[in-house]
């Protein structure tokens, strides 16, 4: 659906070329919700941007539904932008206009008869939870509703593709919960491809079914919400992942192990969808002898999967330890012995 | 008092005819001009340094030149234009070549205040630039732009109140033949009243107008 292929964006001052991307390969497929994660500065604005061409690329392709913009005339370039709906952080809405024109101006722009504008942009209003807004401005409505009129806009058109560059960043945990909600059945009901950019990992958590991590205008890391979840290979991917899943061991847990038990054997135990729902520990205290010590635990939801861990601490003789150990394994729970000190 | 009612009243819808007409002429050529400085300069819709940089000047020299040298030094072409240079018609050439300039620049700072995350949803959604201009910038800084023509029609009232020196008609000329050049206080303190009243009742409607516009 989205293809950039070895994508550069540089900008040039009088003395400097600052690189914004710098060989950018990366492929979304139809009907995902593709996330792209990243610091400030790191490019993840400027990658979203040349995918309708807010910004031209300086190098390297995008291919939108296999067709290069750079190749089209501009009129064939609006044609196409047509096909991308946008979402803004800061919503971007008309202030002098009411959500009712707000949402209606990508079909004037196209010269949609009157009749037919009414009933996309009711069937819309219906859509995002706003019916009873149609004749407010802007400034009346909070955050969420105005990101709400910023969706039901750039839907208006029946994209195929929905760029949300930050959607939820101005938003409030709860708003942004309800925005992402939306997102999900924006993607569900239309089947639209959704590319989102954002800097909270919660977010790609939420919705996203892959993920790219960006850094200084190169993808270092991409894969399923999944894969990088359970096994980020890069220090940022790592603390993007630690900022909503904290497997590190408290400090305070760390030190009280260390002081009762230095000898103690502390292993991490990675529970994903079904396994999470044994009671695994309970039957290896049963059939084993040993004591099991939960130090430190973490459950979260992967795409609709539960996935977590548990750091435990198991005491007893080495060879039941052993025998605990093996056991867990064989009921493909994945299992590793953690030293105190580390995560 | 030497002057009778009927020369105020006559003098008043001279200064009005004078502003209306000179307004309409200043808007027609403003507001292209004002919508130029703004679309041609730098990461604009039309960047264009070279068509910038020429209206920009152009624009200052009329800017810094006093409105009473201005309709001096363009009695040639007012003559051109009107075939003459005394009189209420002859005046507006001047006052059109004065406030023109001046309300392409207050355009100008309107269009720019337009949040340009507004100008990149309208990119986004495949708007022309025409449209872009027409659908976006313009809608909104509209109540803005109302503002800053009222600002500039109220300049135009006093620039027209001096084109009375060169007998442009008007109030001003009035206040200027003969409350001041034949000492008559009468006719000066009436005719500066009617001046004040024109411009407090021009920046009321200019306000409500911007208010209304704003809601609409």
């Amino acid at each position: 659906m989205i293809t950039f292929e070895g994508l550069e964006k540089e900008y040039r001052t009088k003395d400097k070329t600052f690189k914004a991307l710098n060989g950018i390969n990366l492929t979304i497929e139809k009907g995902e919700i593709f996330g792209v994660i990243g610091f400030s500065g790191a490019g993840k604005s400027t990658l979203i941007r040349c995918v309708n061409f807010l910004e031209k690329p300086t190098g390297g392709r995008v291919l939108v539904d296999g067709q290069d913009l750079l190749t089209l005339t501009p009129a064939n370039i609006r044609k196409v932008k047509r096909n991308i709906g946008m979402v803004f952080q800061h919503f971007n809405l008309l202030q002098s206009k009411t959500v009712f024109a707000n949402i209606a101006m990508p079909l004037v722009l196209e010269g949609a008869p009157k009749k037919q504008i009414k009933q996309r942009v009711e069937e819309l209003l219906k859509f995002v939870g706003l019916s009873d807004k149609a004749g407010a401005y802007p400034e009346q409505l909070s955050g969420g509703q105005k990101q709400r009129v910023g969706i039901a806009r750039a839907l208006a058109t029946q994209p195929s593709i929905l760029l949300c560059d930050e959607a939820t960043s101005a938003l409030d945990p709860q708003t942004t919960g309800s925005i992402l909600k939306l997102l999900k059945k924006i993607n569900a009901e239309y089947k639209i491809t959704i590319l989102m950019i954002t800097h909270e990992m919660s977010v790609i958590r939420d919705v996203c079914d892959k993920v790219a991590v960006i850094e200084g205008g190169e993808i270092i890391e991409s894969g399923t919400v999944f894969d990088i979840f359970s096994n980020p290979q890069t220090k940022t991917a790592q603390n993007f992942v630690h900022s909503v899943l904290n497997d590190s061991i408290p400090e305070s847990v760390r030190n009280l192990v260390q002081e009762h038990n230095p000898n103690g054997k502390l292993f991490k135990i990675n529970f994903v969808g079904a396994s999470s729902g044994q009671p695994l520990l309970s039957k290896i205290a049963k059939k084993f002898d040993v004591d099991i010590n939960v130090l430190f635990g973490n459950i979260t939801e992967l795409q609709g999967v539960p996935f977590g861990h548990l750091i435990v601490e198991l005491r007893g003789q080495e060879n039941e330890i052993k025998r605990a150990y093996l056991h867990i394994q064989q009921e493909n729970v994945s299992i590793r012995e953690v030293i105190a000190d580390a995560s | 008092m030497r002057v009778s009612n009927e020369e105020i009243i006559e003098a008043f819808w001279e200064t009005i005819s004078m502003v209306s007409i000179s307004l309409l002429f200043a808007v027609i050529i403003g507001l292209p001009l004002g919508i130029l400085l703004v679309v041609t300069r730098k990461g604009h819709l039309f960047e264009n340094r070279f068509i910038f940089s020429i209206l920009s000047t152009v624009v200052n020299i009329f800017r810094s030149i006093p409105f009473i040298i201005l309709m001096v030094a363009i009695v040639p072409l007012t003559r051109l234009l009107v075939g003459s240079s005394i009189g209420t018609a002859a005046a507006v050439v001047p006052l059109v070549f004065y406030s023109g300039p001046y309300i392409a620049r207050l355009i100008e700072n309107s269009l720019l205040e337009v949040d340009s995350g507004v100008i990149e949803a309208a990119e986004a959604m495949g708007a022309t630039p025409f449209q872009i201009i027409f659908r976006f910038l313009i809608p909104e800084a509209l109540s803005s732009l109302i503002l800053e023509i009222t600002i500039a029609t109220i300049g135009l009232i006093g620039a027209s109140a001096m084109a009375g020196a060169v007998g442009g008609g008007g109030l001003g000329d009035l206040a200027i033949t003969y409350g001041y050049q034949r000492f008559d206080t009468q006719v000066m303190v009436i005719t500066v009243v009617i001046l004040i009243l024109m411009v407090q009742g021009m920046q009321t409607f200019g306000n409500i107008l911007a208010k209304k516009i704003r809601r609409n």
